[in-house]
């Protein structure tokens, strides 16, 4: 998109090259100085905040009795690795993860689907799409759970036509239906985002090569395969991958609707609950980093997976 | 182009704006309902009786216009901050040639990435000895850090977009690239700017796991924290009048936010995602 205008006229060709080195050197130095800043504030809290957990997590180290402090090595890493409450939550987090990714794949694209073709009433459209994004969480958690709720939930009542819910359904009384409830709450709020994403994906698809499909004789789905769904591959994963780490590292809508109770414990509520219910800085540092070397395993993997290149995917050499 | 209106473009629609708009509408319809209605059982989706107590009640509760002052300040202060520095950082991005490029956009995305809740310990441990514990700048300053990399994607992505020639034309008329920046640059880049203001506001004003671990009373407690300090001792028998309400008041300045901006939004949460 950059046009690049005639350089202004130079007066001595001898000159032009040691200009534009001095040009090119003071353009280094002031890029580096307007970076820098935001550079140390993203350092400051994330990078020593990190080094901090991983010393920490090294020591017995509890506020209640800190004078009991102490070097114990990578023994707090084997309590936790070997300690089958770490990995049930993990459990849970991957299923909260795979399950609404999903699941908001699935409808998010068809919401898209939707958007790109209404020509009526987009500001309607959009405010509405809207509205479960900038939604604070907690109140999305809350909004559910009282719909849930046996006593002044409306989901009950609705729904008990199903033969699977009965008028007296406790949504909080074991683990799956609680599960199941955290999961609509995850997907009612972050679906929308999703859509948006796969919307700007598939406006960058070629009418004219959908078209030309038509005419060659494709079904309805063999347009979709073939020629939607390949390209826009990017918009894809690009959406897949953020969802997930933004999936994995549930833990509004866990502490509000349960608490933990009923085994619906994430990887994140974990470890909150270690260093400020427990007042345990020793093993919640240490879970902290296997929390972000779990994020870094996934990151990487969906990366490697799916061949996402983010810097190409938004045309930054 | 074709666009036509087929049935199951129309049916999607209104699936979409039920999707959307019936949880707003439910705790909007039990922020109405009386105290002694929830406490009772009410499963209808409509009030029996509508009131307006519920609004009355949490309007004079000091622990929750407290939380929604500290919502205020915190969030406006920790955006103004984030745009800034993310403005400087994206206009270098965008614009110049220097070492490092890269590797600044892949601390913003390793940060954008970042586990929240794994800081959770050592900035505890942190805040207490640095006397940033339960105060404002105890969340601006982690707030700023994880808008940051949002703001930059979205900022970087509008810079690019901005016809440059008139910088250049500013600078062959004698200019430096620093007033080229200052005096043609940023009037074009405002609604840019004004997208990655409204997102970096959405996630401050979100924020619910660093609000309860990094606060403990109302001096700093924002309203997301605040409102799980509401539950009681029952978490699944919780007052239901008093949190829908809450709710409401909290959404408001979100959908305000929504109906003015929505097509700068959607712009701004796009751009930085997908392109080419």
């Amino acid at each position: 998109m950059t046009t690049t205008v005639a350089t202004p006229a130079q007066t001595e060709p001898g000159k032009r090259s040691a200009q534009r080195s001095d040009r090119s050197a003071a353009e280094n130095r002031l890029g580096q100085k307007l970076v820098a800043p935001a550079v140390i504030v993203m350092l400051l809290v994330t990078a020593y905040p990190m080094i901090q957990a991983i010393y920490l997590s090294l020591y017995r180290y509890r506020l209640t009795t800190p004078d009991d402090r102490g070097f114990v090595g990578l023994s707090n890493y084997g309590v936790i690795l070997t300690d089958s409450l770490f990995w049930r939550d993990t459990l849970n987090t991957v299923i909260i993860m795979v399950v609404t990714v999903v699941i908001e794949l699935v409808i998010g694209f068809a919401f898209a689907m939707v958007m790109h073709r209404i020509m009526i009433a987009r500001g309607l459209m959009r405010t509405a799409i809207l509205i479960p994004y900038g939604i604070v969480t907690v109140v999305s958690a809350f909004a559910w759970q009282f719909a849930f709720s046996i006593n002044n939930g409306f989901v009950n009542s609705w729904f008990s036509w199903l033969p699977w819910i009965s008028a007296d359904q406790n949504w909080f009384g074991d683990h799956w239906h609680a599960m199941f409830a955290i999961m609509v709450s995850e997907i009612w709020k972050t679906t929308p985002f999703m859509s948006l994403l796969l919307l700007a994906g598939l406006s960058q698809v070629s009418e004219d090569m959908i078209e030309a499909a038509q005419v060659d004789g494709a079904t309805w789905w063999q347009r979709l395969y073939k020629v939607i769904l390949p390209n826009m591959r990017a918009a894809i994963m690009v959406a897949v991958l953020f969802r997930a780490l933004d999936a994995f590292r549930i833990f509004d809508q866990i502490a509000i609707m349960t608490a933990g109770a009923q085994n619906t414990e994430s990887s994140s509520f974990l470890t909150y609950r270690q260093v400020i219910q427990q007042m345990q800085l020793g093993m919640g540092s240490a879970l902290s980093v296997l929390l972000f070397i779990a994020v870094l395993i996934i990151a990487f993997l969906i990366v490697k997976l799916f061949r996402v290149d983010l810097a190409s995917a938004r045309g930054e050499g | 182009m074709k666009q036509r209106l087929t049935p199951a473009t129309i049916i999607g629609f209104i699936v979409i704006l039920i999707w959307c708009l019936l949880p707003v509408a439910w705790i909007l319809s039990l922020s109405f309902k009386s105290v002694a209605e929830t406490t009772s059982g009410s499963p209808q989706f409509l009030p029996k009786s509508w009131t307006i107590q519920n609004y009355k009640d949490i309007l004079n509760n000091g622990d929750f216009t407290d939380a929604l002052r500290n919502s205020f300040g915190i969030a406006i202060i920790a955006t103004l901050l984030s745009v800034i520095f993310a403005m400087f950082a994206a206009y270098a991005i965008a614009r110049l040639d220097f070492k490092g490029k890269r590797l600044v956009l892949s601390l913003a995305l390793a940060i954008a990435m970042f586990p929240v809740v794994s800081l959770i310990s050592p900035l505890f441990d942190m805040w207490r000895t640095f006397h940033l514990f339960n105060t404002w700048p105890g969340l601006i300053i982690p707030y700023l850090t994880f808008t940051l990399p949002l703001a930059i994607w979205t900022l970087s992505a509008f810079f690019r977009e901005i016809p440059w020639e008139m910088e250049q034309a500013a600078q062959v008329d004698g200019a430096t690239s620093w007033q080229a920046f200052r005096k043609v640059i940023v009037p074009l880049a405002a609604p840019g700017v004004f997208t990655a203001a409204i997102l970096t506001f959405f996630f401050a004003w979100n924020e619910y796991a660093l609000a309860i671990s990094l606060t403990s009373t109302t001096r700093s407690r924002t309203v997301p924290a605040q409102m799980s300090y509401f539950v009681g001792p029952d978490p699944f028998n919780p007052p239901y009048s008093l949190l829908a309400t809450a709710s409401v008041i909290v959404t408001i300045p979100v959908i305000i936010i929504v109906l003015l901006f929505q097509r700068r939004i959607v712009a701004g949460l796009t751009s930085g995602a997908v392109k080419g």
